[in-house]
């Protein structure tokens, strides 16, 4: 199997969010990055499916902060090849992203197969464009499904389990090659120790592929980017943790839960 | 706004989805403002005998073919353009859920309309539609602006109300046949929503647990307060894809929707997946470190805190008060 990961890094919803003075973008000053949550799945997926059939799992990223201590730890966790297309990811919307990404698959070294599975997160949380994979299945006209959570190979497809709502799943029969958007592998991401991923990038390379940046980096005529304004309906119970408990009680009790 | 706007009606097993009413009611908001018909497509011989209950819709466009059923994204995208160029439709509407994923994006390769994604909000202002898009997380919101009214817009569930989308009346229904390629993907079954030990939905206290519990062992904390006020415990989706519960706790897009008469949100940030499946709750008590935490706007209680900290004293106090 030639399986393909695809990782965004997304600004860390833990830390505060700000807006630059442009309005139109997040002040970069304070962010930090990790990886999509997705994306590790996807990862794991890849991971679990060669474990089973064998086969190469090669990730893929845009030039981002963070990036290359996500790929080193990739490949501390099983991946075979990292690759860091030089193409800066900030502003770059879903659509230009899938452009630069079908570039990537159209050269000789790495030319879609008749095994190949392409696994990108199934949504990033700044996906304002949509998701990367329908819009590399479009560019890169292979069959699409989204929100799998489960992929088992058989010959020439993959049976896949898509989510829907309610706990409903659904069992999908998918020809290869193929895009799949991965929300949750089948078993949690593998830990892997810093130690290992120091000695990783001591030992093994970042492969790097020029390109150029793309004309137009999003399709959307962006008028503003702001904060939501607090709707202000929670009481906030404040004091010292007694208190609050003590508070909490009185809520459980008007509520007829105790 | 010259064009029409259509909602692609979304249906599961036979029952029209909610998104599908909070989007003809937003678009016949719109539709109105604009002057420009609604219409509505119903993909699919499961799907066609619903027409009649897209009654906000000027005209719903019928395609009763058994390959639309449960069809692949691109598929759909396909069915969909045909009815775009038929009618002369400018804005499309589209539910933001597991089901439709994917649509829009090939929707949009294959017409060069825009598409915004996380749509939770949109208004006429010029003849432009400025669509307002709730980003990471629902930290940061951003406005769109499509000129000339022309796109195609992901909804996310929940952003509008249900009952406007309603309507007694009877919509006039056009039958399309539409070309079909033979799809690379095909359905084989449902697999049905895994039974566990205890039905959230029908719980009247549940204790959800999020990202901000840290470790398994500290859900047993949760599941004590839980287990004292006779409700159970339930997670949002970090937290299940842990492995710390099972899925049949998990509440939110692809896991249950919750009623209960209270909800606890411990170190649940409030993300808009989540509070999709517990937003209805009667109280909702949150508490969280992140004082900037979206679930503080939709809560009726909040608590800026450490809720491994709060946890031991709340069940104490608890059993104290229930002596």
């Amino acid at each position: 199997m030639n399986l393909y990961v695809l990782l965004k890094m997304v600004p860390d919803t833990v830390e505060e969010l700000n807006v630059a003075t442009d309005g139109k973008s997040l002040d970069s000053e304070f962010l930090r990055f990790k990886l999509d949550d997705p994306d590790e799945h996807a990862l794991e997926q890849a991971l679990l499916l060669k474990e089973k059939h064998g086969g190469k799992v090669t990730v893929v990223a845009l030039d981002a902060p963070e990036v290359d201590e996500v790929l080193f730890t990739a490949l501390a966790k099983g991946a075979d090849r990292a690759v860091k297309i030089l193409v800066n990811q900030s502003g770059l919307g879903t659509v230009a992203a899938a452009r630069v990404l079908a570039d990537y698959f159209a050269s000789a070294s790495d030319k879609i197969t008749s095994d190949t599975l392409v696994l990108p997160g199934s949504q990033a949380i700044d996906d304002l464009e949509g998701e990367l994979a329908p819009s590399l299945a479009a560019a890169l006209n292979l069959p699409f499904v989204g929100v799998v959570s489960g992929v088992t190979l058989a010959k020439e497809q993959a049976v896949v389990t898509k989510e829907f709502a309610g706990g409903l799943r659904g069992e999908f029969e998918v020809a290869l090659p193929a895009v799949l958007g991965i929300q949750s592998a089948e078993k949690p991401p593998r830990y892997v120790p810093v130690a290992k991923v120091r000695a990783v990038m001591k030992s093994a390379k970042i492969e790097t592929v020029d390109h150029t940046p793309p004309d137009r980096l999003i399709r959307l005529e962006l008028d503003r980017m702001y904060k939501p304004e607090a709707a202000g309906r929670a009481q906030m119970l404040e004091g010292a943790p007694e208190g609050i408990a003590d508070k909490l009680v009185e809520v459980l009790a008007n509520n007829s839960v105790i | 706004m010259a064009t029409a706007i259509l909602v692609l009606a979304e249906q599961l097993r036979g029952e029209i989805a909610d998104i599908t009413f909070e989007m003809l009611g937003a678009g016949r908001k719109l539709a109105s403002a604009s002057g420009v018909p609604l219409y509505a497509a119903l993909l699919g011989s499961e799907a066609a005998p619903l027409a009649a209950r897209l009654g906000l819709a000027d005209k719903v466009f019928v395609a009763d073919q058994p390959q639309l059923n449960l069809a692949p994204a691109h598929t759909i995208a396909v069915a969909l353009k045909a009815i775009l160029d038929q009618a002369q439709v400018g804005l499309v509407l589209i539910g933001g859920t597991n089901g439709s994923i994917g649509i829009g994006s090939f929707l949009s390769a294959k017409t060069g309309l825009p598409l915004v994604n996380f749509g939770r909000a949109a208004k006429l202002e010029a003849g432009a539609v400025v669509v307002t898009s709730q980003l990471f997380g629902g930290k940061i919101l951003s406005d769109v602006k499509l000129a000339d009214g022309r796109g195609i817009v992901s909804i996310y569930p929940g952003a509008f109300p249900v009952e406007a989308g309603k309507s007694e009346g009877t919509p006039s229904v056009e039958k399309v046949d539409v070309a079909i390629e033979a799809p690379k993907v095909s359905f084989k079954q449902y697999l049905e929503p895994e039974k566990g030990d205890v039905d959230i939905t029908k719980q009247s206290v549940l204790v959800g647990v999020g990202r901000g519990m840290q470790t398994q062992d500290n859900v047993q904390l949760a599941e004590d307060l839980a287990r004292i006020l006779g409700g159970a415990v339930c997670a949002s989706r970090p937290v299940i894809d842990q492995g710390w519960l099972p899925l049949s706790r998990q509440v939110g897009k692809s896991g249950m929707t919750v009623k209960p008469r209270v909800y606890l949100a411990l170190g649940i940030s409030g993300a808009p997946e989540h509070w999709e499946g517990m937003q209805n709750s009667q109280c909702i008590i949150a508490v969280n470190t992140d004082p900037k935490a979206p679930i503080f706007d939709g809560a009726h209680y909040g608590v800026v805190g450490d809720v491994l900290e709060l946890l031991p004293i709340l069940i104490d106090k608890v059993k104290a008060r229930k002596g």
